[in-house]
């Protein structure tokens, strides 16, 4: 009797994917709360940056790790949503929630029509055309035509509002910072979560492991992998509008090749196809090199190699985890999950069953 | 009308790079069906290694010989510690482990050599040929270069239809279990494979190395015209690659000299979409090189 009152709870929590999903949400925002006024300036900015990192690689994981589509280029789609965001702030000068939403609406917008391409490009040439979108997109700001509206090599300065007085006066903008970041980190797992529980997000999956079964139990396999590219994109472009307005800069300097490289790195860490496993990844692939620049302070290190230590690591991460461990940490948290659980609760269960 | 000769000329000159890069990229395809991400970086290491010759007051020759020797080298190092184990995999595993292949070479050349662009002298002079009164924009460095592409190409029809090596290798890459069961040692022609390629590459590296400098860096643009001249061609075709290249080349340096050349990366991603869009085996590709 004790038992099955102890399971009915458990049950209800499980049954319902929109619930425990909103509970988990709840908890991240007071999590959120707490973590952000513990924290000084300095730390809250990185918690911003691990916020929108996270975000873009929440973005990636769905499309290489439930879709099988991978994009070498998704920093490219960070770049049109810190530039849409710039050009919002500084020529409509829109409330904060549009401007963002605009940056997802363009983000999604371009990723939807390179989701049309990416529909009929598999593995390898789609691998190829991200590359290539990465490598050339930053160029355009520099180009003749566009220069003086996207402000050329030096880029755009983005100016957004102080927090709310309300809040205040002596209020600290990085921890305000870290709140919209964080609050959107919230909000795209819980919509992400919820869309890999739903019927799409099986969609995605079937396609990932078989095309053809895929088209014959009914499934549209083009219009999946658009949607996909749209939604994930949309995603880089959230996570590129609170880039703009965390680092107060949208240039072409910081789109480079080693932007999407360490999406893809933080995703791969992580775990590709885990929401948790984007999170893990973003803590990592931001911190580190923070990390490697304080380790060579105290080394006293020469520039050229502290700076390349980050880049040197992201490859080395790469190519161990997915020779080694394909799983990425969240396998590895699974694992130990599975393990405690066989050590604890399930000789718990059984004891009483037979007292039963 | 002379400028657009001018344009045409210097696309042949770098086209015939990217035909070289492109090559490298189809022999491993052919090979093993990956494509090589990490073809941009390993260029990028063995013409360092001939620059530091360069800078140390060695030859331009000795540099290119030295480049292509540890072209052989790397690539076999590669295909034997790092593909191997992912070959059987998903196409997925295959680019995330070249790609952070390229990344850990720009880092390992970033901690050694630092970010500063360096000069790379050519072989031969770079002022243009006089036809007449009018100074063309092909010097004899160009004419080196596209003998050389060629030269390269031919010496690898040469190997794969003339010699045992080159019987031996396309079996492997065919029909891997036949010929296995004939006694070809499938593996090591894989590697051979490589080595091949990744010496084509470092040619490449060099030949391009006096227009482009010397970074970690800088042959990222390389690597993506290189995929697209491939892709023009059909992965599965080594002429196809030589004209993609040359084809390639030529657009490019019309895009530069008529649009600006801020947006040629850009323009070379369009013509790799709109061939893929109308046809995704390329111009010489089989239609059985893809699946879908």
């Amino acid at each position: 009797m004790t038992a099955l009152a102890a399971a009915a709870p458990v049950r209800f929590w499980q049954r319902s994917t929109l619930v425990r999903h909103l509970t988990l949400s709840v908890l991240g925002l007071i999590v959120l709360y707490f973590v952000t006024t513990s924290l000084d300036s300095f730390a809250n900015l990185q918690f911003a940056q691990i916020c929108y990192t996270a975000i873009a690689t929440a973005g990636l994981t769905v499309l290489s790790g439930l879709s099988g589509q991978i994009s070498l280029g998704h920093g490219a789609f960070v770049a049109v949503g810190a530039y849409t965001t710039a050009l919002l702030l500084e020529h409509l000068d829109w409330p904060l929630v549009l401007v963002l939403l605009g940056s997802v609406v363009i983000g999604g917008a371009l990723g939807s029509l390179v989701g049309v391409a990416a529909a009929r490009l598999r593995g390898p040439y789609l691998a190829g055309a991200t590359l290539a979108l990465a490598v050339g997109l930053p160029s355009l700001a520099d180009y003749h035509g566009l220069r003086d509206l996207l402000g050329g090599a030096n880029g755009l300065i983005v100016t957004s509002d102080p927090p709310p007085l309300s809040l205040g006066e002596s209020f600290p903008l990085e921890r305000w910072q870290a709140w919209i970041c964080g609050l959107c980190l919230v909000v795209t797992l819980f919509l992400l979560a919820n869309l890999t529980r739903s019927r799409i997000g099986r969609d995605m999956r079937l396609v990932r492991e078989d095309e053809q079964a895929a088209a014959l139990s009914g499934v549209h396999v083009a219009r999946t992998q658009i949607v996909t590219f749209g939604i994930s994109a949309a995603f880089a472009g959230l996570a590129g509008g609170l880039f703009a307005i965390v680092n107060s800069l949208a240039a072409p300097g910081a789109f480079t090749l080693s932007l999407s490289l360490s999406l893809l790195t933080a995703a791969v860490l992580g775990g590709l196809g885990s929401l948790a496993g984007a999170v893990y990844g973003a803590v990592i692939v931001t911190l580190l090199p923070n990390w490697t620049a304080d380790l060579a302070q105290q080394a006293d290190l020469p520039r050229a190699i502290y700076a390349n230590i980050p880049l040197v690591l992201y490859g080395l991460v790469l190519i161990v985890v997915i020779i080694a461990f394909p799983g990425g940490i969240q396998s590895g948290v699974r694992k130990l999950g599975a393990l405690l659980k066989a050590r604890f609760v399930r000789p718990l269960q059984t004891r009483q069953e037979t007292r039963r | 009308m002379g400028r657009f000769l001018d344009l045409t000329l210097a696309g042949l000159t770098s086209g015939a790079v990217y035909s070289a890069v492109a090559l490298a990229l189809v022999l491993i395809w052919r090979s093993t069906r990956i494509v090589n991400f990490a073809q941009g970086g390993m260029l990028m290491i063995t013409t360092f290694i001939a620059y530091t010759i360069v800078s140390h007051g060695g030859s331009y020759w000795l540099a290119l010989i030295v480049a292509v020797l540890s072209g052989l080298v790397l690539g076999a190092v590669v295909e034997r510690v790092l593909v191997r184990p992912v070959e059987k995999r998903s196409p997925l595993d295959a680019v995330v482990v070249t790609f952070g292949l390229l990344v850990l070479l720009q880092g390992v050349a970033g901690m050694l050599f630092g970010g500063t662009p360096r000069s790379y002298p050519p072989a031969f002079g770079i002022a243009g040929f006089k036809v007449g009164d009018r100074q063309l924009l092909f010097a004899p460095n160009d004419l080196w270069i596209v003998l050389v592409v060629l030269a390269v190409m031919v010496v690898l029809a040469l190997v794969f239809r003339k010699t045992n090596l080159g019987l031996r290798m396309r079996a492997s890459a065919f029909a891997p279990e036949v010929a296995r069961l004939l006694g070809v040692r499938v593996g090591r022609m894989l590697t051979v494979g490589w080595a091949l390629a990744a010496a084509v590459g470092a040619i490449a590296g060099v030949l391009v190395a006096p227009s482009t400098f010397v970074s970690p860096t800088a042959f990222d643009a390389v690597l993506v015209f290189g995929f697209t001249a491939a892709v023009i061609g059909g992965l599965d075709s080594p002429p196809g690659a030589v004209v993609g290249g040359l084809a390639l080349g030529i657009v490019l340096s019309y895009v530069a000299g008529y649009l600006g050349s801020d947006i040629v990366t850009l323009a070379s991603l369009v013509v790799l979409i709109g061939v893929l869009m109308l046809r995704p085996q390329g111009l010489f590709g089989s239609t059985k090189g893809r699946r879908v």
